[in-house]
């Protein structure tokens, strides 16, 4: 029987560094599609908060609470990464394994939002996006989600079969940043 | 153009999928009969003025919109959730 070699979405394409910040791939964790069924949103939102301690967050939120993160992560879905989720919402949602469908990587440092500001059509700045809070939106030409996890660090998230594209779009705006900071010695 | 999603915010046309004619969410009974069914699956009014559209915010949300807009000006009047226009 042939041996499988267990690998990460991006492989060895990261880390990286360029452009003043630092690309790597975040840590695997377990992590759940719920989408509540009709009606049931307050529900579920309850059954989160009994078992995790957070209602279910709104739109272009998050909310994490001891080791359990929930992303939301369009109309009437989210992203819930504890590994009792299907538990949690037995019978009120529809829940499916997502734990290695997405490719999630992390961009960190002071130059973050001005490459990723390169990529995405949305409004980075902090009246719009303050830390916390995400957006589902593009990326390149890749639907994506983008959460702002701190000041100067975002969590970008694709499908799977993207994280070699995702690697690169973000790798290329790096080098970009970078390459126009060290001829003008202008940021952005 | 710029549309405002009901749950995302003012968002970049690019975010955005158009889906035709809002008239597709009045879709006819089973034995409404021929005309209206002709009518619902074919015949689309083609206005210089006020329309009423569906849009797919496909790299947002996932939600579909109802967008009132008109078509000599392009300015938006009202952006709705289809399934609120709908229930």
């Amino acid at each position: 029987m042939a041996r499988l070699i267990a690998t990460t979405p991006c492989g060895d394409l990261l880390p990286a560094a360029g452009g003043g910040a630092i690309l790597t791939e975040a840590a695997a964790v377990d992590c759940y599609s719920v989408a509540p069924y009709k009606g049931m949103e307050k529900a579920c939102s309850t059954a989160l908060k009994k078992a995790c301690g957070i209602a279910l967050p709104e739109p272009n939120r998050t909310a994490s609470n001891d080791g359990v993160r929930v992303i939301w992560s369009g109309q009437g879905r989210y992203l819930v990464m504890a590994a009792d989720a299907p538990d949690i919402f037995a019978g009120i949602a529809s829940v499916t394994d997502q734990s290695d469908a997405n490719a999630t990587i992390v961009l960190d440092g002071a130059t973050a939002r001005a490459i990723l500001a390169r990529l995405t059509p949305i409004d980075l700045r902090d009246s719009a996006m303050p830390v916390g809070a995400t957006a589902r939106s593009l990326i390149g030409h890749m639907s994506a989600s983008i959460t702002r996890i701190a000041a100067d660090e975002y969590e970008l998230m694709v499908m799977r079969s993207m994280a070699a594209t995702l690697v690169h779009e973000v790798t290329e705006s790096m080098r970009g940043l970078g390459a126009r900071a060290a001829a003008t010695g202008l940021g952005g | 153009m710029r549309l405002t999603c009901p749950h995302c915010g003012e968002r970049d046309r690019r975010e955005f999928y158009y889906a035709g004619s809002a008239e597709q969410l009045q879709r006819p009974a089973r034995d409404a009969g021929e005309g209206a069914w002709n009518d619902y699956l074919h015949n689309r009014d083609n206005p210089a003025g006020d329309t009423r559209d569906l849009w797919y915010h496909e790299s947002g949300c996932g939600a579909w919109l109802v967008v009132s807009r008109n078509t000599v000006t392009h300015a938006i009047a009202s952006i709705e959730l289809a399934a609120e226009v709908k229930r």
